[in-house]
């Protein structure tokens, strides 16, 4: 369909130029063959590399049956883990919505020395190894540190247990919300928020009812990001938690724990898990699009 | 506009309830942590149940145990970074004389403080070979015969990969008469045919099993009775070659750990009770050499059977403390004899 209208616009341009003998051909569009070949490129990649490996999962899991399947999430440990996951993601996400709001509302809105600075330290996470990120941790709170020791005569565990779990998820996770919104919010600009306070509304209502509603649907969007990477981190987390099982595993943890134990149906059905949350989060992301998809569109304009 | 910002809000609502699927805990009375290392993982879930029943006999309180699992000298490093282990259960004397090193919490003295240098249970290493043992693999001599392919972990990172080694050295010792030049020459033989250095004992034997490479495994002993019971019987062969190495996996008491928690007490019965008549008898149906054999019933002794064992000890090598930086220091005669990519 879309495909039509560009033919229409285009066809007196080429019609123009055709001195040469060759066959009339239409330069924003590829012959019959050239086209079935990208289509069979991109279709099997996606497959190959999307498709395949997810099927294996699911098909892994299920092997031994249902009863095996439930069986393997019914293990106390494995319980533990998903609890330890949920538990986690629900403390780092809203804490990282918070931030990610502030920093880019600060950044977009407003002019200071050190913006490119603070753009840059925002986005260290993502290009520092998650494997570095937790030997931060190690160091700040270990037993040879200045603070490990200090805090644990007062009773508080960090490192081996959830709290640093917890840090070491938020340092990974921390760029999503901000680098979502930065974009937005600077494309957006100031103008609604000058008119919103020249009206006489205060900061908190020109936050509350006009950057708000605007930059709502790419904070939704930053969000189920941060919250999946939250929920799927692998290598901070690897280095933070100790391996303690039942307290202190993840749900990636216990999959590679059961996976080395060649526990395979209990590894994959923990991954289906996994993996379910990644497709939640996707349908959630789609149906928010479509069933407001205008609205989106609109606030993108603004 | 208000409508929207409703919508927006239950749909925030409802993805942050899903996530609070419920908290909570369950703490016992008393909880010990023991860091292990990767392949006893069945044998401490069986003790932790037995040691468990024992002491609420005993003394009525009720005791948790929750184990961490990893590479010995990973694991050693949790240790000292302040994981809070009351007892330490690894694969190397090292791995415990480090922590003792570096944290203090462990008196340097450790391994005289239980019987049989605070190993209760040893383990050797065998060959684990396909099905029928196609290229009739008996003794060390055998792997480096026609076309033979090894499969073993990297001595740089697997503290099984190390006893493979030795064990392969231990051998050649006795074979050449304690010529170095010819037993260097056997053992860079015997690394030119391995196509993969795994960086684990686990990775190792998936690779030979799950994918398929290679003529024989060098394998902890229970690891290849364990890929018997997880691959299937019809798979595999165990081949006990006439001479091995001894590895003793030792066990600790975290002194400065189980003092700053009130463990002590339980955490030392914890280890103790590894010496007594059922923790011996768990350990050999672990595949588990235990060091006191007459409490086990013959029939889980008979599948371990009687070998030539050289000790790390021995002469040949000298202890860990030597033998270590000798062998697989950087610049070592590992480093020497095995290039990587020289395979092909």
């Amino acid at each position: 369909m879309a495909l039509d209208i560009v033919r229409e616009e285009t066809v007196l341009g080429p019609a123009r130029l055709s001195t040469a003998k060759r066959p009339f051909k239409r330069p924003t569009t590829e012959g019959p063959v050239a086209k079935a070949v990208l289509m069979t490129l991109a279709l099997g990649f996606l497959g190959f590399f999307l498709v395949l490996p997810l099927a294996a999962v699911f098909i892994e899991a299920f092997r031994k049956g249902l009863g095996e399947f439930m069986l393997a999430l019914g293990d106390p440990d494995t319980i533990s883990a998903i609890k330890l996951t949920l538990t986690v993601a629900a403390i780092a996400v809203p804490l990282n919505l918070v931030f990610g709001v502030a920093a880019a509302w600060a950044i977009a809105k407003f002019e200071f020395k050190g913006k490119t600075f603070l753009i840059t330290l925002i986005d260290l996470p993502f290009s520092v190894s998650p494997v570095i990120s937790g030997l931060i941790y190690v160091l700040l709170f270990g037993a040879n540190s200045m603070l490990g020791p200090w805090l644990k005569s007062h009773g508080i565990e960090v490192l081996f247990a959830v709290p640093g779990i917890v840090l070491a998820t938020i340092f990974v996770t921390f760029p999503f919300v901000a680098r979502e919104l930065i974009p937005l919010m600077q494309d957006q600009g100031t103008g609604d928020e000058e008119a919103a306070i020249s009206l006489g509304a205060s900061g908190w209502q020109t936050f509350w009812y006009v950057t708000l509603p605007n930059i709502k649907w790419g904070l939704l969007y930053g969000v189920l990001l941060c919250n999946a990477r939250a929920m799927g981190e692998f290598g901070a987390v690897s280095v933070v938690s100790g391996h303690i099982r039942g307290l202190t595993n993840t749900m990636p943890l216990q999959v590679e724990i059961l996976y080395n134990e060649y526990n395979f149906v209990a590894a994959f059905a923990v991954s289906t898990l996994l993996a379910g949350l990644a497709l939640v989060t996707l349908v959630l992301k789609s149906f928010l699009e479509y069933r407001y998809g205008d609205e989106i569109a609109g606030s993108a304009k603004h | 506009m208000t409508l929207n910002r409703k919508s927006f809000l239950f749909a925030a609502a409802l993805a942050a309830s899903a996530q609070f699927g419920g908290f909570g805990f369950a703490f016992a009375d008393t909880t010990l942590l023991n860091v292990s290392y990767d392949p006893t993982r069945e044998l401490y879930k069986d003790y932790n149940a037995a040691f468990a029943e024992y002491w609420k006999g005993k003394t009525g309180e009720a005791v948790t145990i929750r184990t961490s699992h990893g590479g010995s000298g990973k694991q050693a490093r949790a240790v000292i970074d302040g994981l809070d282990a009351d007892v330490v259960t690894l694969a190397l004397e090292g791995d415990i004389d480090a922590i003792a090193k570096n944290s203090g919490k462990i008196p340097a003295d450790w391994r005289g403080r239980l019987p049989h240098n605070s190993s209760p249970y040893t383990s050797t290493i065998v060959f684990l070979v396909r099905k029928g043992n196609p290229k009739g693999i008996k003794d060390w001599a055998d792997l480096v015969k026609g076309d033979v392919q090894i499969v073993t972990p990297n001595p740089k990172t697997s503290g099984g990969a190390r006893w493979n080694y030795l064990a392969a050295w231990a051998w050649a010792h006795k074979q050449f008469g304690g010529d170095e030049t010819k037993i260097k020459a056997y053992i860079a033989d015997l690394y030119k045919r391995a196509p993969v250095l795994d960086s684990g004992a686990r990775g190792a034997l998936t690779t030979f099993a799950q994918r398929g490479i290679g003529d024989v495994l060098l394998a902890w002993e229970n690891e290849a009775f364990l890929a018997g019971a997880e691959f299937g019987e019809d798979q595999f062969d165990i081949v006990v070659p006439p001479s091995s190495i001894l590895a003793e996996p030792p066990v600790a008491l975290v002194d400065g750990n189980v003092d700053a928690k009130g463990t002590r007490e339980v955490a030392q019965a914890y280890l103790e009770y590894l010496y007594s008549d059922a923790g011996q008898q768990i350990a050999a149906k672990h595949f588990y050499r235990p060091s006191n054999p007459e409490v086990v019933p013959a029939e889980a002794l008979q599948r371990l059977p009687k070998l030539d064992l050289v000790s790390i000890d021995d002469p040949i090598f000298g202890g860990w403390a030597k033998a270590q930086p000798y062998h697989f220091g950087d610049g070592g005669i590992f480093d020497q004899i095995y290039k990587p990519g020289s395979s092909n």
